[in-house]
């Protein structure tokens, strides 16, 4: 078959594939975002960055952003999955509620401690499981669907701590807060844990791509042949799973169980730190690191407000500050404009 | 009959441009007091836009309106009102939770230092409708009538609005027979009051029980406007389907016998209000080619073939072996392809690369965990787009910012990749270019010749009877006929399509 058209393509094909992911990791709006908060936090209080290594762990205020951000990193790793389905999970503080509750009962029972773990991650997959289930088989729309478990979980939380906080001395659930595993806090370590064996798992496998099929275009997916319904299920009994760890560490770090506040509003800084991670709430494209970057991004700046010793009141204003131009820095309008000006600087073969 | 021969309404030379899409050229159009006047055309003749323009929503690029010989601008659907002209959609644009009353005097209703006076509407509504012959509740919420009667009080409602012109698009497509009835009472009752009745369905039948009048479009353009006693249902498709053009190429070289031995049997497949339980067999090297009006069914056959619809009895064999196919997912794995008709909406993954939407189905086909490698996706979407001569800068841009005839190739090329043993296409050269058309028309050639089952849709018949061995003619949701050897031809198609022909006689076993 002759291609009389061939030579109308450009003849030398750029080099396949999407932009390497460290390409232009600098230029990224967030690393730019996180690079002036962390700056900014260092002109406030200039021993920021200092990190000293003190009884095998390491100690500095770096270290103390990544810790006090790990929960909604975590979190976060679970939400990208299901906003890039096109869909959203405001139950995961609730849930975490849920799991702490779970693991604290559980000990303070004289149950074994790995049980007691165990049985709050299950809690975790159960919930995760519901909302998958109301999401595809009762096709219910993800935000009212998970809005259920996301008034009830607390509720159902409470039930199992019978309206009190439940603490405990269990050492392995202190650990789980408040540790160390190779010189790092365990929530550090375990958020680290999580998003390496998350990204492998969906990029060296084809789910990374089905998933964002199922984003992109539900219908089209199915014509296809891909199973979405299950693929649903999959990522928000994953949320789900994050969600019960992400609990375990926040009941850890109090060395109690707090049905109430154990977890509230995170769902709200999840769903942020995944937007500010660059996957869009309209689904498809997702990445997980950048996800983990945008909860990281956030607890800097919660920092930043708090050593700089303004009134917390301050830190929302500031919060919704940073996060505008952000997102402005990620819109279509700023990517246009950028578009139009790198048209410029290039020959001009475009038609 | 009053007035017989006045003309409500005259459109002279209209002419549409989208883009560098000529939507309606130099169409003229006439609706007389008294009448009801059928429109009617494919997908994409131009009657919508032709409509929208009658009733206001679309400005003409060139052309005059006239309205009882004066001329008129109509600069939106209020303007269009105020001269008479009301419009009653398909779905019944009213509110629901409302009472009957109240839709009907929506925006207008009588009031009394400021307070509406609900026992007044009620009074009133009850009394309109029973010009309509609805003794009906009229405090009842609208949602809680059938659509018959909701399309009636939506026509009473633009009656009383406008009462000169009258444009029903698809009032009927909900309705079963009873209630087309009731309908059409109400249609005649008007136009012996004197209104002038547009009237657009898929329903051949009912134009020719209702209207007095037709008018044709295809491709943007009027066929003709013309009484229908002198017509029949095969000159109506005939001129639809534009199939008076000649045809000098079909039969070429394509032998029914020269087909292989049985790929797929479908038998008694059939789903309730969908399509009538059907029979085929498809054999190894043949193309199956599907004919019919839109809404005869065409596309719920295909639907049902890959499972996207659940059938609710039938079996299905594949090379000799009893296969369960309820959802895609089973079709595919059976070795089925399926280019829907609606690209944008079930084919493609706009915002996912040339590359992706061209591996996602054998992926899917392999599952989780097998993945394709990133040099085995970049290999095979560059061996199918060559294949295809799919036109992209490079394979790694979103499917998006191609055009038409480009993602239709990527679409194909996704089924390629999973080596079928079954392809359906459904209307495969709708709406691309001409050099895409020409390279479909040509894959599905070679995809015959290399051992392939199609069963290929398409409005195009001189198209169809080009590349297919044996063409199936859909008509009221069930398949009626089987044309093959020397039957197959346009004119047979279109008589089998309107009913009328002698391919009757030689229905399908």
């Amino acid at each position: 078959m002759t291609r009389p058209t061939a030579h109308l393509r450009p003849s030398s094909k750029p080099p396949a594939g999407r932009p390497r992911p460290l390409a232009n990791f600098f230029t990224r709006p967030q690393v730019i975002a996180l690079a002036l908060v962390l700056c900014v936090n260092w002109l406030l209080f200039p021993g920021f960055f200092s990190i000293t290594w003190q009884d095998g762990r390491l100690f500095g205020s770096l270290i103390d952003v990544l810790n006090r951000g790990a929960p909604v990193a975590i979190l976060a790793i679970g939400m990208t999955a299901v906003i890039a389905t096109k869909g959203v999970d405001l139950s995961v503080g609730a849930v975490m509620a849920i799991s702490g509750a779970v693991a604290a009962v559980m000990v303070t029972s004289g149950q074994p401690a790995w049980l007691a773990v165990m049985a709050a991650l299950a809690a975790g997959l159960v919930c995760g499981l519901w909302n998958g289930i109301l999401v595809t088989v009762l096709q219910i729309q993800p935000i009212i669907a998970t809005l259920v478990l996301m008034v009830a979980g607390r509720g159902l939380a409470q039930l199992i701590t019978e309206g009190t906080i439940v603490t405990f001395s269990d050492p392995v659930l202190i650990f789980i807060g408040t540790g160390t595993v190779l010189g790092l806090p365990t929530p550090v370590f375990l958020a680290l844990a999580l998003m390496l064996a998350a990204t492998l798992i969906v990029r060296r496998t084809a789910l990374g791509l089905l998933i964002e099929a199922v984003g992109v275009n539900r219908s089209a997916a199915r014509f296809a042949g891909i199973s979405a319904g299950l693929l649903l299920v999959l990522a928000y009994t994953f949320a789900g799973f994050c969600a019960a760890t992400a609990g375990l560490i926040a009941a850890g770090d109090i060395r109690g169980a707090d049905a109430n506040n154990a977890g509230l509003w995170l769902e709200l800084d999840a769903i942020l730190a995944v937007v500010i991670g660059g996957t869009s709430l309209m689904g498809g494209r997702f990445s997980i690191p950048m996800s983990v970057l945008g909860a990281v991004i956030i607890q800097a700046m919660n920092t930043g407000i708090l050593i700089s010793g303004f009134s917390p009141e301050f830190n929302l204003v500031v919060k919704s500050g940073v996060i505008i131009l952000i997102l402005i820095l990620q819109s279509p309008i700023s990517a246009n404009l950028l578009r139009r000006k790198t048209t410029a600087h290039s020959d001009g073969a475009r038609r | 009959m009053p007035q017989e021969h006045a003309t409500l309404l005259r459109a002279t030379g209209i002419a549409k441009i989208f883009g560098s899409h000529r939507a309606l050229d130099e169409v003229d159009f006439d609706l007389r007091a008294g009448e009801v006047h059928a429109l009617l055309g494919e997908n994409g003749a131009g009657k919508s836009t032709l409509i929208k323009i009658l009733t206001g929503a679309y400005q003409p690029d060139a052309g005059q309106l006239e309205v009882d010989g004066q001329e008129v601008t109509f600069r939106d659907p209020q303007q269009a009102q105020a001269h008479g002209i009301g419009t009653v959609y398909q779905e019944v644009n009213l509110l629901p939770n409302r009472s009957v009353a109240e839709n009907l005097f929506l925006g207008r209703q009588p009031t009394r230092w400021g307070l509406i006076r609900r026992r007044e509407i009620e009074e009133r509504a009850r009394e309109l409708l029973k010009t309509y012959g609805l003794d009906i509740d009229v405090r009842a919420e609208l949602s809680t009538f059938s659509v018959a009667i909701q399309q009636i009080i939506a026509i009473a409602r633009a009656v009383e609005l406008s009462g000169k012109v009258l444009v029903l698009d698809e009032p009927t497509a909900s309705l079963d027979r009873t209630e087309v009835d009731l309908l059409f009472k109400v249609v005649r009752e008007l136009k012996a009051k004197g209104l002038g009745i547009i009237f657009i369905t898929h329903f051949l039948d009912q134009v020719f029980e209702l209207s007095d009048r037709v008018t044709i479009l295809r491709n943007g353009r009027k066929i003709t406007t013309q009484a229908l006693a002198g017509l029949d249902a095969t000159d109506v498709v005939r001129m639809m389907l534009g199939k008076d053009v000649a045809f000098d190429h079909h039969l070429t070289g394509i032998d029914a016998a020269a087909r292989g031995a049985v790929r797929v049997e479908f038998s008694q497949m059939g789903r309730a209000g969908s399509v009538a339980p059907f029979s085929l067999t498809l054999h190894e090297g043949e193309v199956v080619g599907v004919a019919g009006l839109l809404g005869s069914g065409r596309t719920e056959v295909a639907r049902l073939m890959f499972g996207v619809d659940g059938a609710d009895g039938g079996t299905v064999m594949v090379d000799g072996k009893p296969v369960s196919i309820r959802n895609p997912a089973q079709a595919v794995a059976a070795g089925f392809g399926f280019c829907p008709e609606d690209r944008k909406a079930d084919g493609i993954f706009g915002d996912l690369s040339v590359r992706e939407n061209i591996i996602i189905a054998l992926q899917a086909k392999l599952g989780w965990f097998r993945a394709l490698s990133r040099e085995d996706q970049i290999e095979l979407a560059g061996r199918y787009a060559d294949m295809l001569d799919i036109r992209a800068a490079d394979h790694d841009m979103p499917i998006k910012l191609l055009s038409g005839g480009n993602q239709q190739k990527a679409i194909l090329a996704r089924w390629l990749a999973i080596d079928p043993t079954f392809l359906i296409l459904d209307e495969p050269t709708r709406g691309i270019d001409v050099g895409a058309h020409a390279e479909i028309v040509r894959t599905i050639n070679r995809l015959r010749e290399e051992g392939l089952a199609l069963f290929v849709i398409s409005s195009e018949l001189d198209e169809v009877v080009a590349y297919s061995n044996r063409v199936v003619v859909m008509r009221d949701r069930a398949m009626v006929a089987e044309l093959a050897g020397a039957d197959l031809e346009p004119d047979a198609i279109v008589r089998a399509i309107a009913g009328t022909g002698p391919a009757q006689a030689e229905a399908r076993p």
